[in-house]
Order: structure tokens, then sequence, then C-alpha cells
């Protein structure tokens, strides 16, 4: 905003002191503004009497996902996360199980099943390990793999860090190295602990607030679903079926009619077999694009 | 990397004065000038951080440190019909790659550049989730799939 | 003045308020470890982006480790600097900067006498978890006249950043890119070469690593000696025997001028000379050049520019040249002292010897790395033999000694060559900030009075203050001078010139801070300006030994007048010991 990159300062002075131009500043999101005309025309007992002891109010989030009902919502603090998405949001797409929400975009935490009944306010998020944050809601279902999704979170964080700092400007960029292995099935168990070090040690030195809570996903996720953590690093199976590096297309011949259409959109001729018989991948030329899953008309192919 | 030249024509460097004037040659409006050069030059060559810096007396360093910092801010022009050619997996080993070649060779430019006459500008993209449709290319919100190198020149002839 | 106490591992302590975690921990004895983080107190320079986070300390309370360079200490507060969470901490932030650095110690020009490296010891780090798939950010290598930057060996300390913009006011480099990728650059990531870098070396004097560092000329150096058909002549800066024994583990502020002269004739130079000789001479021009000035400016002669700007500084000369192109004719037109050397040594030297310019080879030691681009300059050659053939700084001749298997510190002093390595005490405070000027009062003053000058010392313009100022009375007639050192400092004064309201004489401009003691090529001070100081102190100390004090009276000096150049500003010296300078503002080409 002074013509500079945009690159955090040390704090303290924070910029409630000292901020634009070295004057002090009043650092709010659009949220907290659009809460104070609303809070000075009915007044503030008004406004406490919603929402929670200590967070009081309502609350506005951007529900989205796999879930039925996608859209903003504005709902008093308080409200439990089941409430959220199996009423408002009119619960999963497609019948599908509920796997998590990722609350507070990429710098929050993923909550689990086990979160579901937990009112929401900002302690309770961050207690459970996630926060506010943006107020964003991402509802995850059982397709969703959670090494891939703390991957793909922390792409974002490694586009977003500024540089200034050690921890973020290249620890993020390690996470994302090392969440990438394991995704590939090149991870260990001992790499499970080096991830969850990393992450600490990020938070805990970060310059901003950036980097000091762009491991959360990370840490939230590999407390939350640890089993599949250790299904990536041991048996080196993506039990959501995402990891590609990790699946296997495998022609059912139950279902198979030998159509030939998977052979023929195979971008790299990996499938064999004669019209009208059954037809076989080959796993070692497969590169897992998911054209022929796509293609089949039978069902006869599935990952495994 | 050799000398940058600065040579601009007069009336974008009376362009580039006129917005840093209108902003008090505040070195500290330096986003708010190069957001209203980016807007007229649509892009942000050298030269024109050249002369803001000049004006504003801001080091070109600074400037150029300002620029790659924001992602909004670019010093390529795109080009009016921007071409995208995946080269994920699927459509890399269907060949996308001579497919790539052969765009180069027709436009004369690598990748990242844009021709001369402003019309097209070429870049890769990691899978764009078409993979049936593998070698897949994409000019503006148009899709090609299936693309082999003979269909390139058809595909820009579109565009003359 | 208000107090906080806090404890520091469990140590209590009160400081003024405003110390950091860190300096109150210093005070207790508790050096807790530190890589971006520079102050160079009695310079006013200090660097702190909080970005390494090598320095983290827990403090109670606080949710997360707090930076100790950039915290402040707070009343009542609990510091622990070594807690297993602060060490875990530290490693791990330690394991995550060298992932993205290349282990090239073996072959690297900071081996030996880096930061970084250094720490990785001191922190015990003996492998780097996941190192082989660990992507690194790497970048076009940059070779300058005067300076190497391999940015793949970058910190992003910004060091550089703050020594360049912040204390020079030069702007060549700025932090560039952003995340992963960002770096330390010239626009557009253009070679250094086409930026408006003064080569005044301060970025490469603070970098903690190997990404920036001086070009080596040792090689080409060795080479000259090996050939037996070329006579090496060698010429030495006066900072650099206030400097080079701490190369050798001798406290700084030591003099080795004498050992110095012993290694140099041992590396096997045929002549050891010094350039305190042309020092002596740059006086004799300058200040001659001074005098003529004064007297048609008192006389109202608007084409006498004053006040008249020291020319010495390389560095200096390339910032006007890019910044004050329009006030280029107010710097006398006198050489620095090593091109002057240069001048003399291939032109009467060579023909006193009885040799031709192209047989001879001068090599330069100096504390500066401007002055190697100084000596590729087109104007400085004749036919394309430069006079000045390679100059090496302080720590490449330190390097080179050691490598010779030399040591200094059993070698007995010996004395430089005649007749060009004969010189005063005046020459000598060429090194400091102040010198230059203080020498020249010493010869102005009794060229202008004719009076013989009592009191030889000027203190008044001696000290480290950015800029400075004093009165000399020359007989009457009060002599206003100012002196500037570090780039930024000058600005200062040459934005007065320009707008017309500078009331100086004369002004004196040193490009690096604390003067060529100071230097872009003098050994490493990681961040202690006590050495600095020292440093300066040794070379007041050396002008005090000398038995002439004066430059008008070196004997040397008189006879090469006599025998060779006529007069000081004769047509001879012109040609030989004075230059003039470029515009080198980039322009705006239009276009048809
Ligand atoms: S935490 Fe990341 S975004 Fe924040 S200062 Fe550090 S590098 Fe920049
Ligand atoms: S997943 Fe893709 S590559 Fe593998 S067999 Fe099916 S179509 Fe071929
Ligand atoms: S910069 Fe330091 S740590 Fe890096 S290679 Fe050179 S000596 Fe080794
Ligand atoms: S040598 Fe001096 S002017 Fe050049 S980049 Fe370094 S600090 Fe800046
Ligand atoms: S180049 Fe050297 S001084 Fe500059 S930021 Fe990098 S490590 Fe620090
Ligand atoms: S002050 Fe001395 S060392 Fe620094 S650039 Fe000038 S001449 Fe060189
Ligand atoms: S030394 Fe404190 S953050 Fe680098």
């Amino acid at each position: 905003m002074e013509g500079l990159r945009g690159e955090p300062t040390i704090k303290p002075p924070y910029p409630a002191e000292s901020g634009y131009m070295g004057k002090p500043t009043n650092v709010n999101n659009v949220e907290t503004f659009a809460a104070i005309p609303v809070i000075i025309l009915k007044g503030a007992k008004w406004f406490s009497s919603i929402g929670t002891e200590k967070a009081k109010g309502t609350k506005v989030f951007a529900l989205a996902g796999k879930i039925n009902n996608v859209g903003l919502i504005e709902v008093p603090m308080g409200t439990t996360l089941r409430e959220v998405i199996f009423e408002i949001g009119g619960g999963i797409r497609n019948g599908k199980k509920f796997k998590g929400v990722q609350t507070g975009g990429p710098s929050g935490g993923c909550l689990s099943e086990k979160h579901l009944d937990t009112p929401i306010d900002f302690d309770n998020l961050i207690s459970a390990g996630s926060m506010m944050g943006s107020g964003a809601m991402i509802v995850l279902d059982e397709d969703d793999c959670m090494v891939s999704m703390a991957k793909f979170f922390l792409e974002f964080t490694v586009e977003e860090s500024c540089g200034k700092c050690a921890p973020c400007r290249i620890g993020n960029k390690r996470l994302h190295e090392l969440l990438g292995q394991i995704c590939e099935g090149k991870g260990s168990l001992d790499d499970l602990d080096r991830l969850k070090n990393m992450s600490l040690v990020i938070k805990d030195t970060a310059l901003c607030g950036l980097g000091q809570t762009s491991p959360n996903p990370v840490l939230s996720m590999m407390e939350n679903y640890r089993d599949e953590y250790i299904a990536h690093v041991t048996d080196k199976k993506c039990p959501a079926g995402q990891c590609r590096s990790l699946m296997e297309y495998v022609v059912n011949p139950e279902n198979c009619v030998g159509c030939t259409a998977c052979a023929r959109v195979c971008p790299v001729n990996a499938i064999t077999g004669e019209r009208k018989e059954i037809h076989l991948i080959n796993p070692a030329i497969c590169i897992k694009c998911g054209a022929c899953m796509e293609k089949c008309k039978f069902d006869a192919i599935f990952i495994r | 990397m050799s000398h940058i030249k600065i040579e601009l024509r007069k009336e974008d460097v009376d362009f580039i004065k006129g917005v840093c004037d209108s902003f008090n040659k505040d070195p500290q409006e330096l986003i708010n000038v190069l957001h209203a050069c980016q807007e007229h030059f649509g892009y942000l060559p050298a030269e024109v951080q050249e002369v803001v810096s000049e004006h504003l007396e801001v080091p070109v360093a600074k400037i150029y440190g300002v620029v790659t910092f924001y992602s909004f801010f670019t010093m390529t022009p795109k080009g009016k019909n921007p071409i995208s050619i995946c080269l994920g997996t699927a459509c890399y080993v269907r060949g996308a790659e001579k497919v790539l070649d052969e765009f180069k060779k027709e436009l004369g430019i690598q990748v990242g550049q844009t021709t001369k006459d402003n019309k097209f500008s070429l870049s890769s993209l990691r899978c764009v989730g078409a993979c049936g449709l593998a070698p897949v290319v994409l000019v503006g919100d148009k899709t090609y799939g299936r693309v082999a190198p003979d269909d390139v020149k058809n595909i820009l002839k579109e565009y003359e | 003045m208000e107090t906080i106490k806090l404890t520091i591992d469990n140590k209590e302590i009160e400081v003024p308020k405003g110390t950091t975690i860190y300096k109150a921990a210093k005070e207790l004895g508790i050096d807790i470890p530190t890589l971006c983080y520079m102050d160079l107190h009695d310079l006013n320079i200090e660097n702190k982006p909080g970005g390494c986070r090598i320095c983290v300390a827990e403090v109670q309370g606080k949710k997360n480790l707090a930076p100790t360079c950039s915290t402040n200490c707070e009343q009542g507060m609990v510091v622990k600097t070594h807690t297993t969470r602060v060490m875990n901490a530290r490693r791990t932030v330690m394991e995550f900067i060298l992932s993205d650095h290349p282990k090239d110690c073996l072959i690297c020009a900071k081996s030996g006498n880096c930061d970084l490296q250094d720490m990785s010891h001191r922190l015990g780090i003996r492998e780097i978890p996941g190192a082989e798939f660990a992507e690194m950010s790497t970048y076009r290598k940059d070779t300058s006249p005067s300076i190497i930057r391999e940015l793949d060996k970058c910190i992003m300390c910004r060091r550089c950043e703050t020594m360049c913009n912040d204390v020079q006011t030069v702007g060549a480099l700025s932090a560039v890119n952003r995340g992963f990728m960002s770096t330390v650059a010239p626009a557009f990531e253009q070679n250094l070469e086409y930026s408006t870098c003064t080569y005044c070396g301060q970025c490469v004097a603070v970098c903690p690593t190997g990404a920036l560092t001086e070009v080596n000329h040792i090689p080409q150096v060795l080479r000259a000696l090996a050939d037996p058909t070329k006579t090496v002549v060698v010429q030495t800066a006066p900072a650099v025997r206030a400097a080079l024994g701490e190369e050798f583990g001798l406290a700084p502020g030591t003099l080795v001028t004498g050992k110095m002269t012993a290694a140099l004739r041992a590396l096997g130079f045929d002549y050891v000379f010094d350039t305190d000789f042309a020092a002596d001479l740059t006086i004799m021009e300058e200040g001659t050049e001074l005098l003529d000035r004064l007297s048609r400016h008192l006389k109202g002669d608007k084409t006498a520019k004053i006040p008249i700007l020291t020319s010495c500084c390389p560095g200096w000369v390339n910032f006007f040249e890019h910044y004050f192109p329009d006030l280029k004719d107010v710097p006398s037109t006198a050489k620095s002292p090593q091109q002057m050397f240069g001048a003399i040594a291939k032109s009467y030297f060579a023909e006193k010897i009885g040799i031709n310019r192209k047989d001879m080879v001068v090599v330069s030691i100096m504390p500066c790395l401007a002055k190697k681009y100084e000596c590729q300059r087109d104007e400085f050659s004749v036919d394309g033999n430069p006079d000045v053939d390679y100059s090496i700084s302080t720590r490449e001749l330190a390097s080179f000694i050691k490598q010779a298997n030399i040591d200094i510190k059993t070698l007995h002093d010996e004395e430089f060559d005649a007749p060009l390595g004969e010189s005063t005490g005046a020459a000598v405070i060429f090194g400091a900030t102040g010198g230059v000027i203080e020498a020249a009062c010493r010869t102005a003053y009794e060229l202008y009075t004719g009076k013989k000058l009592e009191r030889l010392e000027f203190t008044e313009l001696r000290g480290m203050e950015g800029v400075r100022s004093a009165i000399i009375d020359f007989d009457g007639l009060p002599l206003n001078i100012g002196i500037a050192h570090g780039l930024g400092n000058a600005r200062k004064l040459l934005d007065d010139v320009r707008s017309g309201k500078s009331l100086f004489h004369a002004i004196e401009v040193m490009a690096c801070p604390g003067g060529c003691i100071g230097g872009g090529g003098q050994p490493l001070h990681h961040g202690n300006s006590e050495i600095i100081k020292a440093r300066a102190t040794a070379i007041y100390t050396e002008d005090r030994k000398k038995p002439i004090r004066k430059s008008h009276e070196n004997p040397f000096i008189i006879k090469l007048y006599n025998e060779y150049l006529g007069k000081p500003g004769s047509e001879k010296s012109h040609h030989l010991l004075h230059t003039h300078y470029f515009d080198k503002q980039k322009k705006v080409i239009i276009k048809k």
C-alpha cells in the first residue's frame, strides 16, 4: 500500500500503533466493518444476545464442496457443524459419506466427524485445530484423499508466501514436496514424523500469519485421519483412490463385454483384448489418466 | 542478458509522465502508477518501468521488485488469442510436444512469448482434465481435442 | 531513561527501553545465534528484516517463538534462549535454509569465512533430511568487472539490499520475485554491469554467504609472476596494511606494513612499491587544482567551480557519473592514486629501467572492488595496454600469501623499493574518511600561505560521523570543508551543490562507510564495526610514525616533478595524471 513489496513488517509495532504511512491503522476485514452499523443501529445488547458467551453475533460462512446446497450462509455463533452441513447444507452430494470439513480456508484445519457437534465459535474452532479465518467451509466426502488435500492447500501457501522469512519460504515448499512424495508412495513412517515436526516449527517460527497458519491443514488432517496417512506410507495405498501413483486401474472380468471402447480411448495403448473378449490393462504402461473408466458404459473398470 | 535500451514513442513517455504527475510524483503511489500504466499498455515492459523510475525517483530495481511481487502485474503482453497447449502426461505421450513444436514453428515464438502482431501468445499448462481428448489445445476459450501437428495450420487460420 | 527489567535464562537484567532481547542477552554474555541480523553500530547501519528466524527464543506467555534480534524487551519478560523447543526449531529452520543451498564449500570463495558455514557447524548440522528430492531455487550466475553474483547461495538476509539502498542510496539491488524464487537482484534480473552499481562492494562486504564475492584475479597475477619476460610491479594502498593482519589472526588495527612488503617480495614481485607515493602525487595535483580554482573564485571568476570535490575514490566517481552527471565538472580531474601510480610506473619508471610498457605488469593491492572496474576503464590504457593490469583486494592478497605457504607472522619487516615506494604521513591517512582532505590541507595551507603549518593534525576532520564539516583557517581565509563517507551521505552534500545551497569550498567523498578502511575488498568485519574503528586508529598511528608528513615534502615526489613532470598541473601532468568523466545516466530514446 506504500508502494513497496507487500512484505509483512516486524510486529510489534502493531498496525494499530504504527501502520499505514506510520499512522495508526485500523486493519479489519469487510465483515467486521459490516457488523458495525448494525450494532450501532440496534445496540450492542441486541448484538450480544445472539451467539455464545464469548463470541457474540452471527457469522457468515461460504459453504462449498461436496454438499447439496452451496452458497453464503449467516448463522448465529454457536451453531453446530452438523446443523450447518446437514440441515442448511442439505447433506452430502450423491449420498456419499461425510468425511470432513475444512474451515478457515487454506490456513484453517480439517475437522472430522467427531467435531460435528461442536458449536462454532472462535475458541472452539481453534482448540479443535482449525480456525474461523476466512469463513470458508469446504465439505469433503469419502472420495477425497486427505494427503492430496493437504498438498493441495500447501500449493496455495507456496504460491502466496512472500518469501521474506525462511521457514515459510522454504519450509512450506518442503512440506509440499514431502506430501507429494507420500502421494507417490515414496514416503515412510519416519516422514510422517518429519512432516509433523516441520509443520510445528513453521508455525512456531514464521514471521506473519500466513506462515504461522499454513501448516494447519497438514497437522489437523494428520491428526484426524492418521490411518489414511499410514496407509499411504506403509501399504502404499490411497484409501480414497485419489493418488494416481497408488492406484491401479483394473478391468472387472464379470462386467467387461469387450466393447473395445476403453482400448480406443487409452492414450498410451495400455489396454489389450479382442472384440467381445475380456480386456486387460497393463499396469506397467498405464498412466492412470482415468479415460477408460469414464468411457466404459458397463462399469467394468475400477480402481484398486 | 544485455543492456536494456529505453526506446519509447513520445506519446508513451508523455503518458507515463502524466500518470506520475497525476499522483504528484509521490513514490508511495508507485503501485497505483503501475496499475494505470498496465491498464494503458496492457503490460509493463522494462522501458515503462524505467520511465516511471525516472519520474517517481524510485530505483528501477525496486520497481521491478514490486512488479515481480504482485501477480496482477505482468511484463509480457498476452496476444489477442492466447494459445495453451496441455503438456499433462496423457497429452504429452500422445504427441503434444510435437504439436507445440509446430505452433512454435508456425508462429515463430517460444513458450511465454507473443507474436509481433500481438495476435497470438503461446503457453503450456498441466493437465486440463480432458485426457480422453489428448492432445488438447486451448485457443482463448475454445478447446481442440486430438490435435495432430498437421491440424495446427488450420487452427491458426480460424483466427486470421 | 526508562528502563526495563527482565529475565533471560534465569538471569535478571535491566536495560533501557527499546533494547532488543538479542542485545540484552549479549550483555549477559549469552550469544544468541543470528544470520540475517547485522548491526554496524559505529556507522549507524542496521539490518533487521527478521527473516532467517535463527535467533528465536521462547518468551513466556507468547504463543510463538520470538525473533530476538527484532523483539524489544518488555517489563517482566521471561525469556529462555535454549530450551529443547528453541533448539529444535533452530535446527529445523537451519535445515530448511541449507536444503535450498548448494553444498559447494569445497570450491566456494567464502569457505572458511562464511557465516552460513559457521552457523551450520555451530548448530551441528550433519545431514539435510529430504535433500534428495528438494528442489533448489537457482538463478543465472552474473560476473561483472568487480563482483560475482551467485544467487543460488543467497539466503535472503537482505543485508546487501540495505547497504545498496539505505546506506549507499544507489538502489542497484532489490528483493525481486516472491516466495520460493525470491532473491536480490538488479532490475529485470539483468547483469549488475547494466545497472547503476558503483562497484563500491559494500554488498559484498556484508554478504554472509558466497552469493556475492569479488572477481578473483589471483590466477592472472600468478601467471604474470611466472612469466620470466614480464617485470611485475606491485603497489599497495594505505588501508591494506591496517587490515591484512586480521586475515592471519592478528588483532584488528595491527599494522603489518613491513611484513606485507616482505610477503610481496617473497611472492616474487619484482618491485614492491607503495600507492602512498601516488597519494602524495594526488595531493600535489588535487591541491594545486583546489588552490587554482579557489583563487580564481575569490577573484570573482564565475567559471571557477567551487566547491571542488575529491576524485580519488572510483566508487564515488561511478556514483556521480550515474546520478549527478550534470555536476561532472565539479570534482577534481585528478586521477585516483591507483591510476596515477599505473600511469607513472608505465611511463617514467618503465623508461627509467629501460623496458617497454607492454613488458611491465602493474598489480595493485586495494581495499576496494571499484578499483577492479576502474583499471579496466578504456581511458586508463594506452593502445589497449592498461596502466594497471590487475587490481586485487586485501582478501585476495591474504589468500595468495596463504597459497604460497608464507607465514606472515614470522616474516621480518622490509622496506618498500625506491623510487615509487617513498611516501609521507599525509598519504597514509588517505585510507580513513577525512584523511584525503586533511592531507590536502597540510599541503594547500603551506602553498597558499607560504607559511609553515604548525599544527599538523586536523583532528576536527576526523571521526565516524557520516557527514562532517569544519572550518580551517588559512591564515585569515576561512576554508569551509565538508566530508562525507558512504554514498548516501555524499548524496546529501551533492544535492546541496546541485541546488546551489552548498557553502563548502572543498568536499571529500569516500564511497565506503569509514573510507577505504571499510572498503569492499577488506577482510570481512562480520558485522563488527569496532574493527573499522581500530583500522582508523592504526592509520593515524602510522602517520605519526612517519618522518615526513606533508606530501609536497616527499623527496621522490620533488624529484619526479623535476626530472619528468615539470610542475603540478603542467601539460605532462595533465596528460598522465588527470582524467575526465562521463554521463552514464540512462536516457530515454524517443522512437520515431
Ligand atoms: S510467513 Fe511467509 S508470508 Fe509471512 S513473512 Fe514469512 S515468508 Fe512472508
Ligand atoms: S487409466 Fe488411462 S492410461 Fe490407464 S488404461 Fe485407462 S485409459 Fe489407459
Ligand atoms: S556460501 Fe558458505 S555454506 Fe555456502 S557453499 Fe559457500 S562456504 Fe559453503
Ligand atoms: S557494489 Fe555497491 S552499488 Fe553495487 S550493488 Fe553492491 S552495494 Fe550496490
Ligand atoms: S546476496 Fe548475500 S547479502 Fe544479499 S540477501 Fe543474499 S545472502 Fe544476503
Ligand atoms: S572508499 Fe576506498 S575502498 Fe571504498 S570504493 Fe572508494 S576507494 Fe574503494
Ligand atoms: S537474526 Fe533474527 S531473524 Fe535473522
